[in-house]
């Protein structure tokens, strides 16, 4: 453990609204603490530079998973675990049920949330990818109340998101019109070893088909560029296309724009940006498996 | 630094919990990871530490029935939990059924990762009495293992669901 | 032979221990007290110390501090060549290396002062790779970067190329690995005037840290005790290390005149300590047109990181084996090892063997289709056999028959069917697959006269309960030694496994039976294990305490006996070279080894060539290692060695940055998980060998050698490219694919 812990506070407030009011207190002098996958391991680091924490870990109010006909609404806290869990999102969104197999394993599944996910804002995050496919939109709450935005455009910058200090994630809510039986999904994810791996490159895609043409297409990629990247641009391309070469040459060409992968310690930008394409190409292909 | 050593003999909380069915207080900096405060407050050493991040599950414990990697968990959070390391795994004299098989078998080695390892597959029996191949790889795949390659562990999984089986 | 132990699984002795949780290792153990203690290490690779200066926000009166000034003996890590102090003094030669040293009873004020002392270092300029060491440039070592050179000579390799039908040349690369054991280095010392150094902790050979701390401290032997405790895990790794560490937490614990623990974090130990030599072979080989080899040329460097360490047995090792099982009536091997500014590469698992076996097993295929034979069809023409020799002149005295081998790896992993089917299925499939095989031997023991000079000492001792207690320095460190010594006594004794007990090893106890390395353990302790025992039993028989036939029960009536009369009894067996072993150090020339084990591996492998991962999805191992002891604890061996040496071809890659290792951690230096392991297939043929225990030989290494090269020739055979560089990850096969189709 590298870290001089008595430097470090973690607070317990008794209710959420309690949680809002240290948070509004000081805005960005504390800093919620869900299961602590990936704070703790920048605290054994040494490299946690922020000092103050409250536990929400136990607040009821952000877990659980709703269902009404037009949405899921997953509250922050919901462990990858529960994620799996549920009937309806293994059914409906099977993409994020992936993503939350493959994350870690077991003991991280069991407390690592979906809102620590986001809110860590890590370009290598699994679980984004599919969330922006599935059009999925946030819930912010602070003392001052509470606001759904989108979450497609939620990351600006490198760990930069569109969230004022004094609010935190409490819920994502999935449409279920995104998903269900007319569209074909594809996730994939690679990272050198079966399980438990971190990403180089993640994969998510989603098309609508009718006469055999692309209606709609959603892609969007994690660990090629400083956040996870919804590809627009390349999926408006497809649109009223069949699947043939000249198609995936044209959404290839369009990928190559939208993604600028680096050389870190874990891969290298060409093998990055390679394997991005091939990837697309299979999704395409797979469409018409 | 010196606001932080001002702080040192007063910011420790204290925290109640059960550990390993018995009623527990236990103190220590808010942050301080489950994995120490079990190790060196109860002196439970059967958990261990093998990188402190969450990837090789020497440190697995259990919170209420879910295994967890105890270090990171910061003490604060296991206000009111329930906490099972190794140490309650076998009740007295009479090892589980797991344990057993990893002696059988040849599951451990130099033995480091086997607390874990057991903590591991206890959990997954738990959860799956009959698990496939594949559900083994799955269930165990966040603990490593650098002795054994993994064969007589999975072999000791095997072998004890078949005696579990017949215990129950 | 009727056995009641030898060759059957007898559970481990200290399993219950281990699954319970209640096995102490040295994180384990506190003391009252008790300090621990943390090192300053150099941010740079190599420079001229100018200054340390400590933050004055930090209440250093607090703390012990000790520096190369505060060393009562000699600054150096007693090994074979003194040149690597504890403390760098004036210079540092790689980065990481140790400075200065802090003990303080708050673990987490220690890491805030760790990060308050700054060292100001003049940089000079650094030699990264065993390239630019080998070319010279820059001198940071001796009088030319060479810590070590060796030169095999058999018959006359220059006489060759002019009639050979083939010549075929390759450059074979090996990069480096992490030991990577779970518990990581760690160690508690007691040190003052009046009682001397203690030192107990986590290692394979506590005599060799008694060895460097007499030094150290400049004390008489019997002023130094030190106790390996419940050990988490070598591979090589806790071999020569341990002594830097033990050295470290005595010398603050003989300045603070506390107890002193030092565990190092995993991002410590894996920046720090030891890693594999990586290497490079050269491989020019003349065959004739019908697949005989006719000389064998190789040039073998590795990477010996900073200090010299244990890199010459290393090179040695990595020497003897480079042209493996294979009969060539010409052949020079040039080997050395030499100096870069990167922490020292050390022992581990294979020394050096995995290296070379690597290059020479990618290269037999090379040579193989270079002539327009399979690989298998070239090696059978070639294979050695009873009375011919190898590389070292060693005429081959056993009965080894490596086509039997052959022939039954491939009958286990359908390789003939398999190789037809896939060659059929990959032409249109996307995930293409292929199966390939290595062929190696590995010598048992210390090389040549190695173990003479060695003499180890092994004990049996009569406990007042009755039972035989082994007193060996032998440690266990996973492998098995209690349970393989046990098993030994116990047959030769005709006792019960429960009569034996194997004592901690602990220099103020157990005698000097050499270091846990090199397979040695069974095959040469096993045997002194075995005699120790029979002289223990001459004895209560010489005292008439016992008859020439007797009941386990008469045996612990005999040794209470004995204890009641005569206080004590102790027998020691010292080791004897078998007369017919020559060895000359100067030519190089000679027995290598009392004995090989040899194997022959099958690895079967999948390509995405959508992703670039290749994936090992099955795995043969057929190897004849004598009389196999314990045959789960021998399979586990070779499971655990074939899983590192799956993760040492396609898995585990030490990047570097500036002499550095930038991904010392779990997450981003990553070892196979229960995932990735292939279901592996462990087949024993044994031949008992005269000279082991119960006819056994050693086996702790030999798994470590295969998997790269079957691993890398399945993958030629999958997807038709040939790569000579591990570790291969999916960046370099992708790189190759692209070769091929540019
Ligand atoms: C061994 C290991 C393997 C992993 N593997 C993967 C993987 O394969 N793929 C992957 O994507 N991730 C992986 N992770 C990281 C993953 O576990 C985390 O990203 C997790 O989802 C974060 O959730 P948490 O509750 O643990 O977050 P915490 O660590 O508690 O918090 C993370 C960040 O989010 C903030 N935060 C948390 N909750 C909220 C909220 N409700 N509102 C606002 N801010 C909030 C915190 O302030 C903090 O900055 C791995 C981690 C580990 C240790
Ligand atoms: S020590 Fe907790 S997972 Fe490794
Ligand atoms: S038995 Fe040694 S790490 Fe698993």
């Amino acid at each position: 453990m590298r870290a001089y812990l008595p430097a470090y506070e973690l607070q317990r407030p008794a209710s959420l609204d309690e949680a809002l009011r240290l948070l509004a207190s000081a805005p960005g002098e504390w800093r919620p603490f869900a299961g602590g996958t990936d704070l703790m391991v920048l605290l054994e680091a040494g490299k946690l530079e922020h000092r103050k924490f409250f536990s929400i870990w136990h607040l009821d109010e952000l877990r659980g998973i709703e269902e009404t006909i037009e949405h899921i609404t997953l509250g922050a806290l919901t462990t990858y675990t529960e994620l799996q869990s549920n009937e309806t999102m293994r059914r409906e969104f099977p993409m994020l049920c992936v993503a939350a197999s493959e994350t870690g394993a077991i003991a991280i599944q069991n407390r690592g949330t979906l809102g620590g996910n986001i809110a860590n804002a890590s370009p290598a995050a699994d679980s984004p990818p599919a969330l922006i496919v599935y059009g999925a939109e946030l819930e912010l709450v602070s003392a001052r109340g509470a606001r759904w935005i989108a979450y497609e455009g939620f990351h600006t910058a490198y760990k930069q998101m569109r969230m004022e200090p004094d609010e935190l994630i409490s819920r994502i809510r999935l449409p279920r019109a995104s998903a269900g039986d007319n569209w074909k999904q594809y996730y994939r994810k690679v990272g050198t070893r079966k399980a438990q791996a971190i990403s180089k490159i993640c994969f998510a895609g989603a098309a609508r088909l009718g006469d055999g043409q692309i209606e709609e297409a959603r892609i969007s990629m994690g660990s090629v560029a400083p956040t996870v990247v919804s590809c627009t641009k390349t999926a408006s391309i497809l649109r009223g296309r069949r699947v043939n070469k000249e198609t995936i040459g044209a959404a290839q060409g369009e990928m190559k724009k939208e993604i600028v992968p680096i050389d870190d310690l874990r891969s290298t930008a060409d093998y990055r940006l390679q394997v991005s394409l091939n990837l697309l190409e299979d999704f395409l292909l797979s469409l018409e498996r | 630094m010196p606001e932080a050593t001002e702080k040192e003999r007063s910011g420790k909380v204290v925290v109640r919990c059960t550990v390993n069915g018995r009623d527990a207080e236990l103190s220590g900096f808010p942050m301080a990871r489950l994995l120490d405060v079990l190790r060196e407050e109860l002196k439970l050493t059967g958990t261990k530490e093998g990188c402190g991040e969450g990837e090789c599950g020497a440190c697995s414990v259990f919170i209420n029935g879910k295994i967890v990697n105890s270090c990171l968990v910061p003490l604060m959070q296991v206000e009111g939990a329930r906490v099972v390391t190794i140490e309650g795994i076998a009740s007295d004299e009479q090892l589980n059924a797991i344990q057993e098989a990893f002696i059988e078998t040849g599951g451990a080695q130099c033995g480091i990762c086997t607390p874990g390892m057991v903590m591991a597959a206890v959990n997954l029996l738990d959860r799956n009495s009959e698990p496939t191949e594949s559900d083994i790889r799955a269930g165990l795949a966040g603990n490593l293992c650098r002795c054994t390659g993994y064969m007589k562990i999975f072999e000791a999984v095997v072998r004890a669901c078949q005696h579990s089986g017949v215990k129950r | 032979m009727q056995t009641r132990f030898i060759g059957k699984p007898m559970p481990r002795k200290e399993g219950r221990e281990k699954v319970t949780g209640r096995a102490r290792y040295i994180d384990d153990i506190t003391m009252p007290g008790m300090l621990f203690g943390a090192t300053v290490r150099s941010p740079v690779p190599r420079g001229r110390i100018k200054e340390i200066r400590f933050d004055p926000q930090i209440p250093w009166d607090e703390f012990t501090i000790v520096t190369a000034q505060d060393v009562p003996g000699s600054n150096y890590v007693a090994l074979i060549v003194n040149d690597q102090p504890y403390l760098a003094d004036r210079l540092v030669n790689h980065a990481e290396e140790p400075v200065l040293l802090l003990a303080h009873t708050d673990k987490y004020l220690l890491e805030e002062a760790r990060r308050a002392v700054r060292l100001e270092i003049e940089p000079l300029p650094p030699v990264f790779t065993l390239d630019e060491s080998d070319e010279k440039k820059e001198i940071i070592w001796g009088e030319d970067n060479v810590f070590k050179s060796f030169l095999v000579e058999k018959g006359n390799v220059d006489d060759v190329w002019a009639g050979a039908d083939f010549i075929v040349e390759g450059e074979y690369r090996t990069g480096a690995q992490e030991q990577l054991y779970i518990e990581t280095n760690g160690v508690i010392a007691v040190a003052n005037p009046e009682e001397g150094v203690t030192v107990w902790g986590s290692m394979q050979c506590p005599y060799y840290v008694h060895k460097a701390l007499i030094k150290l401290f400049n004390l008489p032997e019997d002023k130094i005790r030190v106790v390996q405790t419940e050990t988490g895990g070598g591979f090589g790794g806790k071999e020569e290390y341990p002594s830097m560490i033990a050295g470290h937490a005595a010398l603050l614990a003989w300045k603070s005149g506390k107890p002193v623990k030092i565990i190092y974090d995993r991002a410590e130990d894996m920046a720090a300590t030891t890693k594999r030599h990586p290497s490079r072979t050269r491989h020019r080989t003349a065959v004739t047109r019908d697949g005989r080899l006719l000389g064998m040329e190789i040039d073998f460097v590795v990477d010996g990181g900073a200090y010299a360490t244990l890199s010459a047995v290393v090179l040695s090792r990595g020497t003897i084996h480079a042209a493996g099982p294979y009969n060539c009536p010409n052949v020079r091997i040039r080997s050395r090892a030499v100096a870069t500014n990167v922490p020292p590469h050390g022992a581990f698992r294979g020394f050096g063997a995995p290296q070379s076996i690597f290059a020479l097993e990618r290269h037999m295929n090379k040579v193989a289709r270079a002539v327009g034979l399979s690989p298998e069809e070239f090696r059978r023409r070639n294979f050695i056999r009873e009375g011919e020799t190898t590389a070292t002149s060693q005429v081959i005295r056993e009965a080894v028959d490596m086509q039997r081998l052959v022939e039954r790896a491939f009958e286990l992993s359908d390789y003939r069917d398999k190789q037809e089917r896939f060659a059929r299925e990959n032409e249109s499939a996307r995930v293409k697959r292929g199966v390939g095989f290595a062929s190696f031997m590995h010598g048992a023991g210390f090389t040549g006269s190695g173990e003479k000079y060695l003499q180890s000492i092994v004990g049996a001792e009569a406990t007042p309960e009755g039972r035989v207690r082994i007193l060996a320095a032998n440690t266990e460190i996973g492998q098995g030694t209690n349970t393989i010594f046990a098993q030994i006594a116990a047959e030769a004794l005709g006792l019960d496994f429960e009569q034996i007990e194997v004592a901690q090893p602990d220099t103020a106890n157990v005698p000097n039976s050499g270091p846990t390395v090199a397979s040695r353990t069974t095959m040469i302790v096993g045997k002194l294990v075995e005699s120790a025992a029979l002289s223990l039993r001459q004895t209560l028989q010489n005292s008439k305490l016992l008859a020439d036939s007797y009941s386990p029960e008469d045996f612990s009536r005999a040794c209470r006996d004995y204890l009641a009369k005569y206080g004590q009894l102790k027998s020691f067996s010292q080791y004897k070279q078998p007369a017919e072993i020559d060895w000359d150090d100067e030519k190089y020339r000679g027995d290598a080894y009392g004995a090989f084990a040899w194997a022959v591996y099958v690895a079967e492998v999948s390509v995405d060539t959508l992703t670039f991962e290749a994936r090992v999805e099955d795995f043969v191992a057929v190897q004849e290692v004598g009389r196999v002891i314990n045959p789960t604890m021998a399979a586990g061996q070779i499971e655990g060695g074939v899983a590192q040496g799956i993760g040492y071809t396609l898995f585990e890659n030490v990047v570097w940055r500036g002499g550095r290792m930038i991904n010392n951690q779990m997450t981003n230096y990553i070892i196979p998980t229960t995932a990735d392991i292939p279901p592996i297939r462990v087949h024993f043929e044994e031949m008992p060998y005269e000279h082991g225990p119960g006819g056994a030989k050693g086996i702790g290494e030999l798994p470590m050698d295969g998997a790269a090269p079957a691993i890398l020739n399945a993958i030629e055979n999958a997807t038709g490219l040939e790569l000579n560089q591990i570790p291969l990850m999916p960046e370099q096969l992708m790189e190759a694919f692209r070769g091929e189709h540019a």
